[in-house]
């Protein structure tokens, strides 16, 4: 069964733009075939999970507060299914990289990145997290969030205005239209991608009562 | 701005006489500055409260190995945080402070940013992509000998239960950063890191001409982003000589009260999301997005206006401007019965913040807690009133005061805060001169020798600049004083013992924005 394109109700596919990255997409996954069932399978999938991302709210500066707005009842982005925002990134689809991210946070970012499920998306948004933004001269920014994780929309502005971050979250659902959930996906991360230098160790946990000490 | 020079020998003494005889309750700010030659020191700007004089002092040495000074943090609560920056970016130990630890950069990071010598190579400080070791923290002893060392000390001990919040933390408004040892639910002490989104402006700006470091100001704090570039462009034409028209002040002005409902009208809706009414917040943005609207149409920008610029604004008002901003004034002084009704009579949220939180007047002066959460305490603390700038001295207008400092004090004052605002508006918005809305500069702006030191009302607090000046196109050292500091500073006060909930009401009201604080 062949990919279709990505279509989404009420936007026409020739009005996005970059068209292109997606064609290609689908020229690969289309490379090995799938059978109709599991085809099916996925394409209900996709429609389920393209309709109800959930991000996880990673605000940092004042991309963040644009971020708000969209959630305001002005641009509503419940109208896309983006309304649920986790602050955990186990329940989280994607992460909204929205603000500057600088040295002292990037470990903390590629943690909670690492620490969400399969399959998983990041937006960055505004110029900060693209490439530094105004401070991209700076000793402690961290210019582009693209040198830690992968990024799979880039929406520029400083800040973007709030119909920017629904087109790119537009763009998102599209991309995650053409994904086969069964039979390989676009990208999985590999367990050896997570860096973490300094394990969590728990020391000094208190001792459980032995049954000695009980009975005494 | 006059700054007197206190040798090192006698600056405690005269530290505590200026406190004890003079009565400088307010330290506004400790500036570390790198003079070069002429050694490593701080400059501290003070105030006192009752008769608002005001003076700074400095002090300073040449010894760049061991850079020592004896700390005022025990004159001062504020001076806690203030002498950590310092020593953060200067690398200056103050001998007998508490907790001498780096405030912003980790604490691995080689060198100290600020100081002319630095070395900003990647290859010292590449980003580090492990976790911080925070179980420690470093300490620096001064030894009688001269020598300082250095140990790892732990700030918590074996015995308490200490639990994490943030850096990443819906109650946090931001990326800050708790950690908070509890008995049962009560919260006995409180460690704040900061630093998660310090950006290093101050150096940058050190780079950058004056026109380029005004894009900068309203990245700091983005809710009160056009008080910021006022502030910074005031300093600039005090510094010039430049005077400017009567326009400009009063569209300056104008905006200036636009922003700051604004941004109360986003501290009452993040309030309620935070002790979960979420439709207070639905409203609270729907009225912004109107006031957003004016914004957009005068400035191009929504957010980051960038509207102010050295000698003016950058743009003229558009023609339906007076109207527009008539007609919200009108549209917002009957919307605020209607927050009172959903959200500040509400049972719940007058159960949560009544008592809760009590900030005491002399707390908020020790710590330095200005703008809405001084006032709630009954400090008279509006730099408007204080040292009035623009047309403030001009127009009518009361600086709200409640005296209890609890979180609710501060809740009710901001919507007060609100009508006064749209009292200001109202007798300036028909009376607009004509005339040029920017006067003309040079091409290249230099400042000439000196320091500069310019204060404002921003939306949460005193937003000061301070500019030594060598000459240059761009400034030899530039200082941002941050709203948000003093506001953090004084949790360790507002959380000791209560519970580990009324985190979410009392850094709710207390109104910090943390790119503000980290700068
Ligand atoms: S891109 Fe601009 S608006 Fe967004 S976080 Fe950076 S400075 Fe702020």
């Amino acid at each position: 069964m062949e990919m279709k394109k990505p279509v989404i109700k009420s936007i026409p596919y020739e009005e996005f733009k970059d068209n292109e990255t997606l064609e290609s997409l689908i020229t690969e996954l289309n490379k090995e075939r799938t059978n109709v069932v599991v085809g099916a399978l996925d394409d209900l999938i996709n429609w389920g999970r393209s309709n109800s991302l959930w991000s996880l709210t990673f605000a940092t500066s004042c991309c963040g507060i644009e971020f708000m707005s969209v959630g305001a009842a002005r641009y509503d982005f419940a109208r896309f299914g983006f309304e649920v925002t986790r602050n955990s990134p186990r329940q989280a689809d994607l992460i909204m990289v929205a603000g500057t991210i600088t040295h002292k946070m990037a470990p903390v970012l590629k943690r909670l990145y690492d620490q969400m499920a399969e399959p998983k998306y990041v937006v960055a948004v505004g110029g900060c997290a693209i490439s530094g933004g105004p401070f991209k001269s700076s000793y402690h920014v961290l210019n582009g969030v693209d040198k830690i994780i992968p990024v799979d929309v880039y929406i520029p502005g400083c800040p973007p205005r709030p119909e920017a971050i629904l087109y790119g979250m537009m763009q998102l659902q599209r991309k995650v239209k053409v994904e086969k959930f069964f039979g390989g996906v676009n990208r999985q991360q590999k367990s050896g991608d997570a860096t973490e230098d300094y394990p969590i160790i728990i020391t000094n946990v208190p001792q459980d009562i032995t049954d000695k000490e009980r009975e005494q | 701005m006059n700054i007197t020079f206190i040798p090192l020998s006698e600056f405690r003494p005269r530290m505590e006489a200026l406190r004890q005889e003079k009565g400088m309750d307010f330290l506004r700010d400790i500036i570390g500055m790198d003079w070069g030659e002429e050694g490593i020191g701080a400059i501290y700007m003070l105030e006192n409260s009752t008769t608002k004089e005001n003076i700074a002092v400095a002090t300073r040495t040449t010894d760049r190995e061991n850079t020592i000074i004896p700390t005022v943090s025990d004159i001062w609560q504020i001076a806690n945080m203030y002498e950590r920056e310092v020593f953060d970016f200067f690398g200056v130990v103050f001998s007998g402070h508490p907790f001498m630890r780096r405030l912003y950069l980790r604490n691995d990071w080689v060198g100290y940013p600020l100081r002319k010598d630095y070395d900003e190579s990647e290859a010292l400080n590449p980003v580090r992509m492990f976790s911080e070791k925070n179980e420690e923290d470093y300490l620096h002893t001064l030894s009688p000998d001269g020598t300082i060392t250095t140990t790892l000390d732990n700030s918590f001990d074996d015995k308490e239960y200490v639990i994490n919040i943030g850096p990443q933390h819906p109650a946090t408004h931001g990326v800050l950063r708790f950690r908070l040892s509890l008995e049962g639910e009560f919260i006995r002490k409180v460690d704040v890191h900061c630093g998660y989104i310090h950006r290093g402006i101050e150096k940058i700006s050190e780079k950058y001409t004056y026109p380029q470091i005004l894009a900068l100001t309203d990245r700091l704090d983005y809710l009160s982003a056009h008080q910021n570039r006022h502030a910074l462009c005031m300093c600039i034409e005090k510094a010039m000589g430049l005077e400017i028209t009567d326009r400009t002040q009063y569209i300056r002005t104008i905006m200036d009260e636009l922003q700051r409902i604004d941004s109360h009208l986003l501290f009452v809706s993040c309030a309620a999301m935070d002790l979960g009414a979420l439709t207070a917040f639905i409203y609270g943005f729907r009225d912004r997005e109107k006031l957003l609207d004016i914004f957009e149409e005068v400035t191009g920008g929504r957010l980051i206006q960038n509207y102010n610029t050295i000698g003016g604004v950058q743009a003229d008002i558009t023609s339906g401007f007076a109207g527009k901003v008539k007609e919200y004034c009108k549209y917002i002084l009957g919307k605020l019965q209607e927050y009172n009704d959903v959200f500040t009579n509400n049972t719940i949220t007058r159960k949560r913040m009544i008592d809760v939180g009590v900030l005491s007047k002399e707390d908020a002066i020790s710590y330095g807690c200005t703008g809405g959460t001084g006032r709630a305490s009954g400090w008279s603390c509006d730099v408007r009133k204080r040292h009035p700038y623009a047309l403030y001295d001009k127009v009518d207008f009361k600086e709200v005061l409640y005296s209890k400092g609890d979180c609710y004090d501060r809740l009710r004052l901001r919507i007060d805060e609100i009508k006064e605002s749209v009292k200001i508006i109202n007798q300036l918005i028909d009376n607009i001169p004509e005339g040029d809305y920017k006067v003309k500069t040079k091409p290249i702006i230099r400042i000439p020798e000196g320091s500069y030191h310019a204060a404002v009302e921003g939306s949460r607090g005193e937003f000061g600049v301070f500019i030594e000046s060598r000459g240059e196109k761009s400034p030899y050292r530039i200082k941002f004083r941050p709203m948000g500091l003093p506001l953090v500073a004084s949790m360790h006060t507002l959380l000791k013992g209560c519970k580990i909930a009324d985190l979410m009401a009392i850094g709710a009201t207390l109104d910090y924005v943390i790119p503000d604080i980290d700068r």
